[in-house]
């Protein structure tokens, strides 16, 4: 289990290798599930060209250990790697990955979406836009179309 | 009773700094700390809370020593 936030740009593909070929018994692992989160060069009818993501030091950690922690006794899955981006990111940059290795796909995916649902319910990032005509908030998530977890 | 009281994103903005240092003898809740910091608001149902870095509520009891965040609604992932 490893949960990392990242002031400097990462490649997840490579990650998610490493972390596999260092960390796991890949032969007895039936599916890896994973979700990564670009930076979109447009929202709100705006182009963006950069962001700014903030974060609470200590308390995002400690929400994100909490959040995998639930899902791994809910789905319990073998091993599960998050790392989320803060700091300036510019488009196509990755801001999160969320990847979780189990024997049968059904608990990969569904502790996958659980992780990155609760996450942006409740792990205290937030998004300050650069547009063309200055900066913006974030003010809200856009839909998951599934139901948020209960905090 | 010393809080230390923490801001962040658009709230830190806002309020023109990231954090301070309260000073006061009754303070009981995380509704008196943000009483304290706004002259007698009431806390807006937009702001989120956290005591000691868990999430809060406005009743949550505050202690000497602690630390109270105010954020807007988070925006990861």
């Amino acid at each position: 289990m490893l949960i990392e936030i990242r002031s400097e740009a990462f490649d997840p593909l490579a990650e998610l290798s490493r972390y596999q070929d260092a960390s796991l018994p890949t032969a007895r692992i039936g599916a890896l599930a994973v979700f990564i989160g670009t930076m979109r060069d447009f929202n709100e009818g705006s182009s963006v060209h950069k962001m700014t993501l903030e974060h609470y030091a200590g308390m995002t950690e400690r929400q994100l250990q909490t959040i995998v922690d639930e899902a791994r006794n809910r789905w319990p899955f073998d091993d599960a790697l998050v790392i989320h981006r803060v700091g300036e990111l510019f488009p196509a940059d990755p801001i999160v990955l969320v990847a979780v290795w189990s024997s049968h796909r059904g608990t990969a995916f569904d502790a996958c979406r659980h992780i990155l649902e609760a996450l942006k319910h409740r792990a205290p990032f937030w998004k300050k836009e650069s547009l063309e005509q200055g900066e913006r908030w974030v003010r809200t998530n856009t839909d998951g179309h599934a139901p948020p977890p209960s905090p | 009773m010393t809080i230390r009281v923490r801001y962040f994103a658009a709230l830190r903005e806002q309020m023109g700094r990231a954090e301070e240092q309260l000073a006061f003898e009754d303070l009981a809740s995380v509704a008196d700390v943000w009483k304290a910091v706004c002259r007698g608001k009431r806390l807006p149902e937009d702001v989120l809370c956290a005591v000691n870095m868990d999430y809060a509520g406005a009743d949550t009891p505050v202690k000497d020593g602690d630390e109270v965040a105010f954020f807007p609604p988070v925006t990861g992932g």
